[in-house]
């Protein structure tokens, strides 16, 4: 059935998407822009590219955060002429992707307001995909409850703050626990959402947002060792979606290493090659394990290169899962998969700009290719 | 000879030889302790600018790492300078001053302190908490490093000026305050000398110009006797009772 009436509405917008797709770095130009000497080679090298002339008109000492906002810059620009162009039920599925950066906006403006800070600084460095009406009112709030009754209540996010309506007050801890809770109930939203969807928009989105909630949830599980965040607390932060809920979370809550965060995720084949500390998914992971090895050496008793690693191999994994949303036709999750395939892009080019900035030649390689 | 170089201001006694004397044999004493102060120093100076060397090799390559590690912060993150800027509260690295003393130098070692703290250990809880943990460390190790450096610098600054002090203590007294007091003592010395022979050539003036005197005054009287009658002189020299004071003889000087 979608397939038949798919075209009608979103025929045009996946044709679009699609072409955006093409114009995404491949390997070979990932390959030139490594070989480049010094950041003007690289841009020579990517006005060659879909991104043309975009860092045409900066001063000459050009930035590595320079190059990272003029590459998201474009990214929004393409996805506001696609949410701009799309109708329901896709630009509701639009504004879902928006939740992600309004939940990340609004605790940026929360921390800010706590440390009472100038307000037009704090909308600047607002991410452009999550601004919205309401948002410089949140200034005025001093507890969550006021925030939710003056500000957040209009906004699309209410719902997802009525689980933390019992932190009273708005200290570090708490905020970055509220953001996490936030976090959680927009991706068990949007899953719910995607699954209303059905057809294969729901068979694809499904498979990427539990990957997503998968990944929190052992970020959080493995950050939050040695942190004053209590186990109840942590398992009040996972997702409960994901190839790891119920079973996997539940050991997760408890584990107190990471030998235990293993064993909870033995359950599930592809996670269970994350925590290899052998062969990776590519090539270049070996070199990295060795270059960040040398790097604990010289610097004594730092171990975490393992986890850095694995935090690379969730990166390499979510580029194949969003890779294979291309090769379904007649479904949102393209959308998504671009729009995180080149946010992936966008990371992957400041990293190889920062190592050629900083003249870090033996990392280069340690950038997610997508293409 | 009086000395060519310059001396002090000085009447030469022998009073003033002591007192010179003395204070030639303690500037001479104080030269070989300044001496000693300042190879002691120099020694010191040259291990600490060693180290300095060293230090700053390796801050180069510790800032480069570290720097390093807030790129990976940024690749697998995004920006959280802001969070991070906000969250931390009290300082958990904090730098301590003491002092060394070398040889009479007061040195200032910075050291440090890091306090455990919890700040912003939750940023990056959902992504990246391990690279942003990682780069709070190595930020930590290169600040180590910094500090490090910074106490070998000050030191360094301060050697350089004492020793700058001392050698131009140690030249002072050797080129400029013995000579003097050298050639105090040779003035002193050659003075005192050439009074000593002013008043041998003094005296022997003065015994020749008796010697001359009492000559001339006996041949006078030689003569005298031979042309006088000896009788008018008889009754002096043999009764000898009269009084002296009464007439004025014309040979005595005195």
């Amino acid at each position: 059935m979608e397939a038949l009436f798919f075209n009608v509405n979103t025929g045009f917008l996946e044709g679009i998407v699609r072409g955006y797709k093409a114009g995404l770095l491949t390997q070979n130009q990932y390959n030139n822009l490594t070989q480049c000497e010094s950041i003007e080679d690289l841009r020579t090298q990517l006005s060659a590219t879909d991104y043309g002339n975009f860092l045409a008109n900066e001063p000459l000492p050009i930035s590595t955060s320079t190059i990272a906002e003029k590459a998201t810059q474009l990214l929004v620009d393409q996805f506001n002429y696609l949410r701009s162009n799309a109708v329901e039920p896709l630009s509701k599925f639009f504004d879902y992707i928006t939740y992600a950066y309004m939940i990340d906006n609004v605790i940026l403006l929360i921390t800010g307001t706590l440390h009472e800070r100038n307000t037009q600084e704090l909308l600047e460095r607002c991410h452009p995909l999550g601004v919205f009406e309401t948002l410089p009112a949140l200034c005025v709030a001093t507890n969550v409850e006021e925030l939710y009754r003056t500000a957040l209540i209009e906004t699309p996010l209410a719902p997802y703050f009525r689980d933390c309506l019992s932190a009273s007050d708005l200290d570090d801890l708490n905020i970055e626990i509220i953001r996490n809770t936030l976090y959680k109930a927009y991706l068990e939203d949007f899953y719910a959402f995607c699954s209303s969807l059905g057809g294969p928009t729901a068979d694809v989105m499904t498979r990427l947002l539990a990957f997503e909630a998968d990944r929190r949830s052992i970020n959080i599980a493995i950050n939050s060792f040695g942190t004053e965040l209590s186990k109840e607390r942590r398992a009040k932060l996972f997702p409960t979606i994901g190839r790891l809920f119920p079973a996997g979370n539940n050991a997760l809550a408890r584990a107190d290493d990471i030998e235990q965060v293993r064993q909870a995720c033995d359950g599930v084949a592809e996670y269970r090659a994350f925590f290899d500390s052998g062969s990776g998914p590519g090539g270049a992971r070996g070199q990295n394990g060795g270059a960040s090895e040398s790097t604990a050496h010289l610097l004594g008793d730092l171990d975490t290169g393992g986890a850095a690693e694995l935090e690379d191999r969730f990166f390499a994994y979510e580029v194949h899962l969003n890779k294979l949303a291309f090769l379904q036709q007649f479904q949102y999750g393209v959308f998504y998969a671009y729009m995180k395939l080149k946010e992936q892009e966008i990371r992957s080019m400041t990293w190889i700009a920062e190592c050629i900035a900083q003249d870090a030649r033996d990392r280069i390689q340690d950038y997610i290719p997508t293409f | 000879m009086s000395g060519t170089g310059p001396r002090e201001n000085i009447f030469p006694t022998r009073m003033a030889l002591t007192n010179t004397k003395l204070r030639l044999k303690g500037a001479q004493t104080g030269h070989s302790l300044l001496a000693k102060k300042r190879d002691a120093l120099t020694t010191r100076f040259r291990a600490i600018l060693r180290r300095v060397d060293e230090a700053k090799r390796k801050m180069g390559r510790v800032m480069q790492l570290a720097s390093f590690s807030l790129a990976e912060v940024t690749y697998a993150t995004g920006d959280i300078s802001y969070l991070v800027q906000e969250q931390a509260k009290s300082a958990t690295f904090r730098v301590k001053a003491k002092q060394e003393n070398v040889s009479g130098v007061v040195l200032p070692a910075f050291e440090v302190d890091r306090v455990p703290g919890s700040d912003f250990n939750l940023t990056g809880l959902g992504r990246g908490g391990q690279q942003v943990l990682k780069a709070k460390e190595v930020y930590a190790k290169a600040v180590e490093t910094l500090v490090e450096l910074a106490s070998l610098q000050t030191a360094f600054m301060i050697l350089d000026e004492v020793i700058r002090a001392t050698n131009r203590r140690v030249n002072a007294i050797e080129h400029v305050v013995i000579p003097r007091l050298d050639n105090t003592i040779k003035y002193i010395i050659s003075e005192l000398d050439e009074m000593d022979r002013e008043e041998f050539f003094r005296l022997k003036k003065v015994q020749g110009k008796k010697k001359r005197d009492a000559e001339a005054s006996e041949a006078q009287r030689r003569l005298l006797e031979e042309s006088e009658a000896p009788e008018d002189y008889q009754p002096e020299l043999g009764g000898g009772g009269g009084d002296l004071l009464s007439s004025k003889d014309e040979d005595v000087i005195f």
